[in-house]
């Protein structure tokens, strides 16, 4: 239960002063990324029957691997619950979380972390059974809710309920199992967490998936994304860019099948800089001009990523809505690789 | 040989008694220092880290609901008053846990000593199944019988007027309070005034005859008597709280939930089978030769167990029951696996929603080591009450 939090303490107790700019250098020693996922949420983070690992936040840290060390498959994968998720990575159990984690102010400003930017906009809601003839949130009066200790989630259920009157009871779970499995067995009247979290636990779980409805509120917002140890600059541009690249080759048509031929003979300016055939942008960074194109060639761009993991056609059936390009109307806007 | 050391020698080298002290600041010094290093360690590394840290969380708002709360509590109080309300949360599960482990486990323990086989065996098959198996396992398995088991809230089960049983815990009547039971509280008091009375006479007439007087019986009178006099006194305010059957749920009415019953069940039948066999060795520890005089005193059973041997074994019993109350309290931390709001479940949440790791779980050590040490800081006097005088 307590267990990272407590190794936490022990590191942070037993380690001498602790230097910065460390880990990048560590990453390619041991030649190995370190990445702190979330053990059981598909489309998301899930391992398959032989560990093969996949999902929208695995293919981050692939990415990132295929970056740093020219190998999408050299990481090792570091299952995290809510609550010790945040103590392993001040630790430095993982060099990096991509584990569907919300950007608050409280996390980026005291738990000696930076959020890298966000991988997918989200909002809290709630999930009841079809039986139940609950059409909206505004319906559930005194209704028992189920929810994962260790999240956002408790506290915008509070918020919600009291700015509603609804005066809900959440019943409180270690773990994401025990929350899906109180759920299921009618505990509650209500689950509730992130909107893909939802969509997921249903897919998954749920003997019949017809048989549950996600309603239509959603009461918070959710920008998940990865977070890396604070006092390391170097490797926080890395994490943020990476991501910012995959998203502008979205943007300029550079996909996993095309990436080759463009390298090859793009002529626009614009792919020549991200693939790094005119400029070198990596050499910023601390690392070499093929950077970015180790990364698309790895996962393919955000759109690619999206669409395999959580998209309309994967089995989660998630809309690209909000996580859409800011040219097509969504959110998704990265800063120029230039 | 033997001759007492001068006084000049206690701070000679050679002198035993100031080796040993020296020694003695030695190792405290170095403890001092190590547990300094460590501190300055952890709060450097924090600090470096960017890591936040110290106590002044608690005064801040919580902004988190609690389900379940022997006090109301509101998600716009302190952090502090959260870990007040996780703190009875335990204290209530412990308490009740404590209460009934004791009766079942004695019952327990006296059956093994049974004279009929069913008894005994049966005793003796529920110590060696319940003792074997992790306490975490038993939780699951409660947990699962009460909510994959019972019907769902709609359908709930309504074995008698007032009283629901479902997946969502069992909901009971209970008196609205009103200015009259203040009456029936007072009644209940004087009952209680009454038994220790009571106690006296047949103590004196026993002594006086020899004659005994039946003692738990009219005990039990008494109290039921003083209190429904204080109840009519008081106008006899009927109010009760029933709990009502609507379209998709129960409401109103006193309510425990499944976590609850799961916590303070799972506690109740694990801890039982221990203390059951502290009971039985208790009780094997009497001599053989009590049993003979009882018998040759011409005493029953019954009254040979309640007025020879329980005594007895009672001071044998006190020390090791101790240990099991202390392990009943921090297994209550337990809890936390299937969703009872303890003091382990808050602190988690608040660990969360502040960041504060270290300083969250020394307040749970604290709480718990403050609990332990209170619990058998009772226990030590009562062993001491009970523990045979030198006259």
């Amino acid at each position: 239960m307590f267990k990272h939090t407590i190794a936490a303490a022990l590191a942070l107790a037993f380690v001498g002063s602790v230097h910065a700019g460390k880990t990048l250098d560590a990453i390619k020693q041991r030649g190995q990324l370190v990445c702190g996922v979330n053990p059981s949420l598909p489309g998301f983070s899930a391992a398959d029957s032989q560990g093969n690992w996949a999902g929208l936040d695995v293919d981050i840290c692939k990415a990132i691997a295929a970056t740093v060390l020219s190998d999408a498959g050299k990481v090792k994968w570091v299952p995290l619950n809510a609550s010790q998720r945040f103590a392993a990575l001040q630790s430095g159990e993982v060099d990096i979380l991509s584990r569907n984690t919300t950007w608050t102010l409280t996390r980026d400003a005291s738990l000696g972390l930076h959020f890298t930017g966000t991988t997918y906009y989200d909002g809290q809601g709630f999930m009841v059974t079809k039986k139940s003839k609950i059409t909206s949130a505004k319906q559930l009066k005194g209704a028992t809710v189920c929810v994962q200790s260790g999240t956002t989630t408790e506290k915008n259920l509070t918020d919600y309920s009291k700015a509603a009157g609804l005066n809900m009871k959440p019943v409180v779970f270690e773990t994401q199992e025990a929350t899906n499995k109180a759920y299921f067995a009618g505990r509650c009247q209500a689950y509730t967490t992130d909107a893909s979290g939802l969509a997921s636990v249903r897919n998954k779980e749920a003997g019949n998936p017809d048989d549950h409805v996600i309603l239509p509120e959603l009461i918070s917002k959710e920008p998940l994304g990865p977070s890396v140890r604070r006092g390391d600059d170097e490797f926080f541009a890395i994490a943020k860019w990476v991501v910012f690249a995959l998203i502008e080759a979205e943007e300029y048509g550079i996909t996993q099948a095309n990436v080759d031929q463009l390298k090859a003979d793009s002529k626009d300016p614009v792919v020549q800089r991200i693939l790094g055939t005119s400029e070198d942008t990596g050499k910023l960074l601390g690392l070499d001009k093929d950077w970015a194109y180790r990364a698309i060639k790895a996962t393919g761009n955000y759109g690619e990523i999206f669409e395999r993991n959580v998209g309309p056609k994967s089995a989660l059936k998630l809309p690209r809505g909000a996580n859409n390009l800011w040219s097509k109307g969504g959110f998704m806007y990265a800063p120029p690789v230039r | 040989m033997s001759a007492p050391p001068s006084k000049s020698s206690s701070f000679n080298w050679r002198s035993k008694a100031f080796r040993g002290v020296l020694y003695q600041v030695v190792v405290l010094a170095l403890l001092v220092l190590a547990a300094a290093y460590l501190l300055h360690n952890t709060l450097d590394n924090m600090r470096v880290r960017g890591i936040k840290s110290g106590f002044d969380f608690i005064t801040q708002p919580a902004g988190f609901a609690i389900g379940e709360s022997v006090v109301p509590f509101d998600s716009a109080e302190s952090y502090g008053k959260a870990f007040l309300v996780g703190l009875s949360n335990t204290f209530r599960v412990a308490i009740l846990g404590i209460l009934f482990a004791t009766v079942l486990g004695t019952l327990v323990g006296v059956g093994r000593l049974s004279r009929n086989f069913l008894v005994r065996t049966l005793s003796g098959a529920y110590v060696d199944l319940v003792r074997n198996v992790p306490l975490l396992l038993q939780l699951f398995i409660w947990y699962f019988v009460l909510t994959e088991k019972l019907p769902p809230i709609e359908e709930a089960l309504h074995p008698l007027p007032g009283l629901f049983f479902s997946k969502n815990g069992l909901q009971f009547p209970h008196p609205v309070w009103a200015d009259g039971h203040l009456f029936t509280v007072a009644g209940f008091v004087v009952g209680l005034i009454g038994v220790w009375w009571w106690s006296r006479m047949s103590r004196v007439r026993f002594e006086r005859t020899g004659k005994p007087t039946p003692f738990v019986l009219p005990a039990i009178g008494i109290v039921v008597l003083a209190t429904l006099v204080g109840w009519l006194l008081g106008g006899a305010p009927a109010g009760l709280d029933s709990p009502e059957k609507t379209e998709i749920n129960v409401v109103g009415g006193g309510a425990v939930t499944p976590e609850f019953l799961t916590v303070l069940i799972g506690l109740t039948v694990y801890t039982a089978a221990y203390i059951a066999e502290v009971v039985r060795a208790g009780i094997q520890s009497v001599p053989f030769g009590q049993h003979e005089a009882s018998v040759s005193l011409g005493l029953g059973r019954g009254q040979e167990l309640r007025l020879v041997q329980l005594p007895q074994a009672l001071r044998v019993i006190i020390p090791p029951m101790t240990n099991q109350y202390l392990n009943l309290t921090k297994n209550s931390s337990l809890a936390v696996a299937v969703g009872y709001p303890d003091l382990v479940s808050i602190s988690n949440t608040s660990l969360n929603q502040t960041g504060r790791a270290i300083e969250c779980i020394a307040l749970v050590m604290a709480c718990y080591l403050t609990l332990s040490l209170l619990t058998s800081a009772g226990m030590n006097w009562y062993n001491r009450r009970s523990a045979i005088k030198e006259r």
